[in-house]
């Protein structure tokens, strides 16, 4: 027997797989199947659909929009690009409690952070606090690089770019203001202000800055950013981490404060506010506008009613296909039975 | 790198050989070769070992052949007695360029004298051939390296573009349009982007690096390149890879198959060509070499005639039966074993009945013997090809043995009173020259089994042939050719047991101990002993039977082989054989041996060899020729009809030819055997002028061909042979089934018409039913008359007449398959429409040369293609490349030419698909082809099951790699909108990058691998679903663009269900970016799943894998570098992700509504409009049992597409009372489609079952049908024919469904007797359509043998019945 086994050398393996024969499930598409199949998959994402439809629906969201283009808003002496330092104020009223926690965010329209030559002008290794590059920035940050011969940082168009403009919410209570207290702390990730974004190890940190300038845009250099909180200054300020997150689509609110202490920490009560604006942001330039945004939040984000709108959707097809299956099926199923 | 060192001497001053590697063989280095070496370079052999100055080597590396063949010494170092020193030669060579001609060599050397002396093909070692049974070779290098014959001969792998790779290329094409249409797209959108802001620049954008301003045309310029790269995805580059990966996966699994393996050779398919495996399932036109492909060639001596006489021998072909039955238990086929032969009486070949004989009694002896024993033997014997025993073992006819004996006898009595042989009876002696002719005029070598390699000597003297002149006249002196039988004469080979002469000795020990002992000293190796123990002076029939049984015959033609067995069982055996003497032992008479003096070898245009030998009995200069008899004939010395002898040879010419053509009626091979006395004068004469041939440098070819014309004439006829080409295991069937997937065969053969029809008829190539169009023409006018007469034919009976009911028939039957694409209408078909009839077309060789000209091509194309089998005889290896190359070019179709001979290559070379069937004609075949076979049979499965399934799964597979690339960069596409076309991505780069190259690159490969879309056993027993393939089914045009329309659409869902969801927030670039891109992949993941029919633990773990791989690169990646990978750095994007909620939303609702059209189109499509494809896979998914019931009666209807009932719904439920209803309402339309089949379903259905075609056939075919239509009323609903509207539907013309609504109105009882009153073999037409050689009477004669069948209005009072049977005929006078 060993010896006819040899013979057949070019014999080839008689196993499940070389022979083609692995067990296999041959899943079949027929209608005895898929119209069940897709009733279960529209009722479930009708099921989900309506809780995601009714979560988004809870949720309160409150626009102001002051770029003042017309005439009538508050803030359209501002948007002149020649006035400076110009303050405005905008009136709005909740009709009732805004619950809280209230996120504050300012929004941009048309304007693209997801521009190509934008977002490449950065140095991540100077922004991670490393003095070389303080001394020779990256070229991706040109022509943000130098003035002169002096570097920039924090280099780049992203930065040089920085949202600047600033906001102060009061609640008119009888005609009194009462301000309410913003909390800026804890609106950037956790690892961009722990682990991505560093400060040089150098103190003060203005030493650091030594033999570089402001970004040209800037008002104040990077680490005079927050006067009220030394913490807060340099690359880890947070409004600079927000702005240093590119916004993937060119209608984007960033988050600019959370009303977590104090009084207003369970909402903003019904009533009258009064937003005071830091008018700084030129953005009429490109048709842009300005947006402040409050808003609370779920589980799931902010108010977005589409994605429930959609799985309702969808859940519904699902279902209106499987009727229109049954439908063709029976009458070519049994046309005997007619 | 090979360290192999060769001697290579080069005559130096130390005069040694030196070793050489051998990269530094030079051309004119001097070589020694031993025993076992393989040859480093083309070998001009100058010296040998060999007392015969010969060289044996074995050419297997070559072309497979594994017999021995000798090469020569030059003739002029042919007498050097002492070693050949390289030193001493200075002669010059010249010889011809390096070519990759093997068999040919030309050149001469001229030596000091000035001689010249003509080099051959003999004198050559070629590179790469291994020396046997030669001590020692010297040799002088002729040509080294690249320029060797072996290495010209190696081209490498041809490349082939398959026909799906050529369609996916103009989709390639059609991706880079894409491609340039986005960018395009992208560049002006930027361009106006830009423009808008004017001269106002937006702080986020970014001046160049030297701060200056680009304008927008620019900025478009520099976009439209970005562009270019961030879209270059869309050119599947990786699809190539990915091709290529499949293919050679695709290649291992064909390998692998078990059913394509041969236990018998021990061989399995060769996948030769790596990168066409999926034209296998696209295949149109089969071209078939006859022997060798769909026979065995393994020749059995079948029967001979000997002057005029005709010996049957029945106890042969009972012995050939019985290696049948041996096989036949498993086979239900009834056989008729004994009683096979005597049915040559039925004359012509084209009525129905001999071809229904013949058919069963080729079936009944088609085996090879039984396996086992097949298989003993070619362990007994590993090298030699031809000695199954079933071939050699032979039975004698006991008339002729007896007459063999008795004429031995006489002469062995007449040499002993010094009689002349010329006093024997002219019968006898012409069986005994008859034998002799057998068994010497061959290339036969002889070897003994116990030392496979070694000659085996019966050597009684060292002689060259002649050679020169001067030789001849040396040796041809008056006085020694006078001497006759005188023992003195050195040359006479007499032996005789009586003698007291001389020449005893030489034949009994002196001699013979003398080489002997000689060659003990050759081969040290020892052994020797009982293969070369001289044969002792014994007659008894004991001891030559014994030594008969170690004899071997080694034959470079099986033909060869076969006719030597056969004389060795009529006790006239060939014993040795050398280059100058030919031993053969007779019975009484002892051994003789044959001087011979030349042999002219077999060529194809002389279609014959001959020998020319000095008889050792008579001492007359004989020349035997041996060839096939349409020439032999023709060179037949016309008979003196004055004499007796002269009316004799009259008789014998006109009966062998009566015989003849019965043999060849039989489909066996015919050779003639016949005989020229010559006179020394005459011989000297054309000896002169041949030898001046052999010197000639100058066409020299030519002038040999010449040379062997003058020398074959005026021929004596002994008689003629018929051996038996067996047709191999499982032809019909194979071809039956080849055709029911619709595929056209083509048979193309150099056989004669007669042999090529009968084997036509016994593998089913041809059908008893049809007609038959036989196109012999001998001029290009005669052909083309016979073109235009037969187009017109075609088109008068099948065009032209709608009511033709066999025409009808047909087209129901084949309608759905052959005729029209199933899927598509048959106006908007691609393909052309293949109106087949029922017809056969028979063209010899001489008219397709006609027909191939330029002139007279298309009309040839124009009725071959209208028949439903072709078959070519009399070809020319050129002939058939030729129709191969024509009917792919013109027709535009799929060709695959199958073959095995060397005569083969030239056409598996020239069609899509080459296949050699790795048989016993040397390895040239094999050596061209694409891929190998062992058997002809394996042909179905590689077409059906691997070409089916490699094709499928490739298409599809292109298409969904295509839709996938297109997908994902369309992603991008859609972002420039809300980018300012800026060419930003928000997808990451490198996930841009992994995407193809890891993420969603592996479960492709596996469906694209293993996907199976139906099962081996339906595809096998449903031929129809290669039609799928034909007609390019899986991947058409217009899919590429579903599937992009398809891949945009899915793209647009993948990416505004993200942007909508995250519309107005605060989401950042890739945050936003890598949920998109998780989902494009599990998109793009479910996708394939639809796409995947058979799920294997594989493709789970393939798709687990890529699932796993990504989400683990994404992590690790966002986890790894805060600060690198600029500008994106995605720092804990997925880890936040992962924490998010509204990402697991995200990923289960858009996979759902990206697929869910393409999932609602498969699964109405699955359900409601089941492709034939389609029906096969439900028809997997029923238990085996059922299945095997649905098949069996052949009544699936799957090549419906307007079926409003899915065929398959209704199976799982045959409820019996829904059963009666539908028959009932049912019945006329299966009634009517039953009808139709009714003459096509013996021949091509139920030939696995049983076979229809049996003797008693003509009163059996009618009933057979008559039982079918009860076993139809009975059947299931499942197997019930579509109903009656759908019919009306499919005929394409309005005359056929005129017809058809005839047909329908038609009550059933009419239409059952109408049935059963047609005689199934009435219909056999027979068209011969013969022109007369001078083309003067011009007359065209159609005879029709038919008996019309019913007209349909007739067929409605069915009492007429085989009444209105009409014989007609037709004449048609031009």
């Amino acid at each position: 027997m060993v010896k006819q086994e040899k013979e057949f050398v070019n014999r080839p393996d008689n196993t499940a797989f070389t022979q083609q024969r692995l067990p296999a499930w041959q899943p079949m598409l027929s209608a005895g199947i898929i119209i069940p199949g897709f009733v279960l998959i529209g009722l479930a994402f009708i099921g989900i659909g309506v809780a995601l439809f009714v979560t988004s629906q809870s949720i309160q969201v409150l626009e102001v929009d002051y770029t003042g283009v017309e005439q009538s808003s508050p803030c359209f002496k501002c948007s002149d690009p020649d006035v400076k330092n110009c303050v405005c104020k905008m009136e709005f009223n909740i009709d009732s409690l805004f619950k809280g926690p209230v996120f504050f965010y300012y929004g941009l329209s048309n304007y693209f952070q997801n521009y190509r030559g934008y977002g490449v002008s950065k140095d991540p290794n100077q922004l991670s606090g490393d003095l070389d590059s303080f001394k020779v920035p990256s070229d991706s940050c040109a022509p943000y690089e130098y003035v002169g011969k002096t570097p920039i940082v924090p280099c780049g168009s992203v930065a040089n770019s920085m949202f600047n403009d600033s906001f102060k919410l009061y609640q008119i209570v009888s005609g009194a203001k009462i301000q309410v207290t913003l909390d800026g702390k804890g609106i950037a990730w956790w690892t961009d202000y722990n682990v991505k974004y560093r400060n040089p190890s150098v103190t003060p940190l203005k030493n650091a800055f030594n033999g570089t300038v402001k970004p040209t845009f800037w008002s104040k250099p990077a680490y005079e950013l927050d006067p009220t909180d030394p913490a807060n200054n340099g690359f880890i300020n947070q409004d600079f981490l927000v702005w240093m997150r590119r916004a993937a689509l060119p209608n984007f609110r960033k988050l600019y404060r959370r009303i977590t202490e104090g009084d207003y920490a369970k909402g903003l009560p019904a009533g009258n506010y009064s937003l005071e604006i830091a008018y700084n942001y030129p953005v009429l330039s490109f048709d842009g506008r300005k947006k402040v945004v409050l808003s609370n939040v779920s589980w799931m984000g902010g108010k977005n009613e589409f994605l429930g709108i959609a799985y309702l959707v969808i859940g519904s097809m699902c279902v209106v296909m499987s009727i229109v299956m049954l439908i063709v099926y029976a009458k070519f199923k049994f046309p005997e039975e007619e | 790198m090979s360290y192999h060192l060769y001697t290579v001497g080069k005559p130096t001053a130390e005069r040694r050989y030196v070793e050489k590697y051998w990269k530094e063989v030079r051309v004119g280095d001097f070589i020694r070769l031993r025993c076992n070496e393989i040859l480093p370079a083309d070998v001009l052999l100058l010296s040998t070992s060999d007392p015969d100055r010969l060289c044996h080597i074995e050419t297997a590396t070559l072309d497979g052949e594994t017999n021995l063949k000798q090469r020569q010494v030059v003739r002029s170092f042919f007498d050097l007695d002492c070693d050949f020193d390289p030193l001493k030669y200075n002669g010059i060579i010249e010889c011809e360029k390096p070519n990759n001609d093997l068999n040919r060599f030309r050149g001469y050397i001229i030596h000091r004298s000035g001689r010249r002396d003509a080099l051959y093909k003999e004198n050559l070692l070629l590179r790469g051939c291994t020396i046997r049974n030669t001590e020692e070779a010297v040799g002088i290098v002729i040509y080294a390296g690249h320029e060797t014959k072996a290495m010209l001969n190696n081209n490498g792998p041809r490349y082939k573009r398959s026909k799906l790779e050529r369609q996916m290329n103009v989709d390639v094409f059609w991706c880079v349009i894409i491609l340039l249409v986005m960018c395009l797209f992208a560049a002006v959108g930027h361009g106006l982007w830009m423009f808008q802001y004017g001269d106002k620049r937006p702080v986020f954008d970014v001046l160049s690096p030297e701060g200056t301003d680009l304008s927008p045309i620019m900025s478009a310029i520099y976009l439209f390149l970005t562009m270019i790269i961030v879209f270059q995805v869309l050119i599947p580059i990786s699809l190539f890879v990915s091709i290529e990966i499949v293919k050679i996966c695709q290649v291992y699994f064909i390998h692998q198959d078990m059913d394509l393996y041969d236990e018998e050779t021990d061989s399995h398919l060769q996948c030769r060509a790596l990168n066409i495996t999926e034209d296998l399932g696209q295949m149109q036109y089969i071209f078939s070499d006859k022997t060798g492909t769909l026979t065995e060639n393994k020749m059995v001596f079948r029967r001979c005639t000997v002057a005029g006489v005709e010996y049957s021998h029945d106890a042969n072909a009972r012995r050939l039966a019985m290696y049948q039955e041996m096989d036949s238990e498993e086979e239900e086929c009834t056989s008729h074993g004994g009683t096979l032969p005597r049915r040559d009486s039925v004359t012509s070949h084209h009525s129905a009945p001999v071809v229904v004989l013949r058919s069963q009694s080729t079936k009944s002896h088609r085996r090879t013997g039984s396996r086992a024993e097949a298989k003993r033997a070619s362990i007994l014997s590993k090298h030699t090809a031809f000695s199954s025993p079933m071939e050699k073992d032979i039975t004698p006819d006991p008339q002729l043995l007896d007459k063999v004996n008795e004429c031995s006898g006489q002469m062995d009595f007449m040499r002993f009173h010094s009689q002349p042989m010329s006093q024997l009876p002219s019968d006898l002696s012409d069986i005994i020259d008859f034998f002799i002719a057998l068994t010497i005029c061959n290339t036969v070598v002889v070897s003994s089994p116990n030392q496979p390699r070694q000659k085996v000597r019966m050597r009684f003297e060292l002689k060259s042939p002649v050679k020169t002149i001067e030789d001849f006249i040396k040796r041809f002196t008056p006085s020694r050719l006078t001497s006759g039988s005188n023992s003195s004469s050195s040359s006479s080979l007499v032996t005789n047991r009586s003698s007291n002469k001389g020449c005893s000795s030489m034949l009994s020990s002196p001699s013979a101990e003398s080489t002997l002992t000689k060659l003990d000293e050759e081969h040290p190796r020892g052994g020797l002993d009982q293969a070369f123990s001289p044969a002792p002076p014994s007659y008894d029939g004991k001891l030559w039977n014994l030594e008969e049984g170690e004899l071997r015959y080694e034959a470079e033609s099986p033909d060869e082989a076969a006719l030597v067995y056969a004389a060795r069982a009529y006790k006239c055996s060939l014993v040795g054989r050398l280059p100058d003497q030919v031993t053969v032992e007779l019975p009484h008479l002892g051994k003789l041996s044959f001087e011979l003096l030349h042999t002219l070898g077999f060529d194809s245009t002389r279609k014959r060899m001959s020998v020319v030998v000095r008889h050792p009995l008579t001492d007359q200069i004989t020349v035997y020729t041996k060839g096939a008899d349409s020439v032999i004939m023709d060179l037949i010395k016309p008979p003196n009809t004055g004499n007796s002898k002269g009316k004799r040879q009259k008789k014998i010419v006109y009966r062998t030819q009566n015989y003849l053509n019965l043999y060849a009626a039989d489909g066996l091979r015919t050779l003639c055997i016949a005989k020229k006395i010559m006179s020394k004068d005459e011989y000297a004469c054309w000896l002169q002028r041949h030898l001046q041939a052999e010197t000639a440098i100058q066409g020299r070819e030519e002038l040999l061909y010449e040379s062997a014309l003058r020398l074959e004439t005026n021929l004596q006829l002994l008689g003629a042979t018929g051996i038996e080409d067996r047709l191999q295991d499982g032809v019909p069937e194979t071809i039956a089934s080849l055709r029911k997937a619709g595929l056209q065969i083509w048979v193309l053969t150099g056989d004669k018409q007669e042999t090529a029809v009968n084997i036509a008829y016994a593998c089913k190539l041809l059908d008893p039913e049809e007609e038959i169009l036989t196109l012999n023409a001998d001029s290009q006018e005669g052909c083309a008359l016979l073109l235009e007469e037969s187009l017109h034919y075609i088109q008068t009976k099948f065009l032209c007449s709608a009511t033709d009911q066999a025409a009808k028939a047909f087209h129901a039957n084949f309608a759905p398959f052959e005729i029209y694409p199933s899927s598509s209408p048959p106006s908007s078909s691609h393909t052309i429409p293949l109106v087949v009839h029922r017809l056969g077309l028979v063209i010899d060789g001489r008219t397709l040369a006609y027909a191939l000209d330029k002139s007279l091509e298309d009309k040839f194309l124009a009725v071959a293609r209208s028949c439903r089998s072709v078959l070519c005889c009399r070809s020319t290896p050129l002939q058939k490349s030729m129709v191969v190359k024509l009917v792919r070019n013109k027709l535009k179709v799929m060709t695959l030419a199958i073959g095995d001979g060397a005569n083969d290559v030239s056409m598996i070379q020239v069609a899509d698909v080459g296949v050699g069937i790795s048989g016993q004609e040397g390895m040239q075949a094999v050596m061209a082809s694409d891929f190998a076979l062992p058997r002809f049979q394996y042909l179905q499965k590689l077409l059906l099951v691997h070409g089916h399934w490699c094709y499928s799964r490739l298409a599809n597979m292109i298409l969904y790699f295509f839709y996938k690339n297109a997908m994902f960069v369309a992603l991008v596409f859609w972002y420039q909108f809300y980018c300012g076309f800026s060419g930003s991505a928000m997808i990451d780069q490198w996930y841009l990058i992994f995407f193809n190259l890891m993420f969603s690159a592996f479960p492709q490969l596996i469906t694209g691998t293993l996907d199976k879309d139906v099962s081996t056993e339906t595809l096998q027993q449903l031929p129809q679903l290669y039609v799928s393939g034909q007609n390019s089914e899986e991947y058409k045009p217009y899919m590429f663009w579903m599937n992009m329309i398809d891949a945009f659409y899915q793209s647009l869902v993948c990416f505004f269900i993200p942007y909508f969801a995250y519309a107005d927030s605060d989401v950042d670039l890739f945050t936003w970016g890598t949920p998109i891109t998780s989902l494009a992949l599990f998109t793009i993941l479910l996708h394939l799943g639809i796409e995947t029919k058979t799920w294997t633990w594989m493709n789970w773990l393939s798709i687990a894998f890529s699932v796993a791989l990504f989400l683990t690169v994404a992590l690790c990646y966002n986890a790894s570098c805060p600060t690198c990978y600029s500008p994106s750095n995605p720092y804990w994007t997925m880890q936040r992700l992962l924490q998010d909620p509204l990402f697991y939303l995200l990923c289960v609702i858009t996979p759902v509504a990206a697929l869910l059209p393409r999932y609602f189109y498969r699964a109405c499509q699955g359900t409601l409009f089941p492709s034939p494809v389609q029906v096969g896979r439900q028809l997997d998914k029923l238990p085996a049992e059922t299945r095997r019931n649905i098949l069996s009666l052949s009544r699936v209807k799957v090549g419906s597409p307007l079926s409003p009932e899915p065929p398959f719904l209704s199976l799982t439920k045959p409820s019996p009372k829904g059963c009666n209803k539908k028959d009932q309402r049912g019945f006329p339309g299966s009634e009517t489609s039953q009808a139709k089949k009714g003459p096509v379903l013996p021949a091509d259905e139920e030939t696995g079952q049983r076979s229809p075609l049996e003797p008693s056939d003509s009163e059996m075919g009618p009933s057979d049908i008559y039982t079918l239509v009860p076993k139809e009323i009975d059947a299931p609903p499942y197997t019930k024919d579509a109903p009656p509207f759908l019919e009306e539907r499919r005929p394409p013309s309005d005359k056929d469904s005129e017809c058809l609504d005839k047909t329908l109105e038609l009550s059933e009882r009419s239409l059952s007797s109408w049935i059963t009153s047609t005689p199934l073999l009435a219909q056999t037409d027979c068209v011969q359509l013969t022109l007369p050689p001078d083309g003067g009477s011009r007359c065209v004669k159609y005879t029709r043998n038919s008996e019309e069948r019913l007209p349909l209005d007739h067929a409605v009072h069915p009492a007429h019945g085989t009444e209105q049977m009409a014989e007609q005929s037709l004449h048609i006078t031009l």
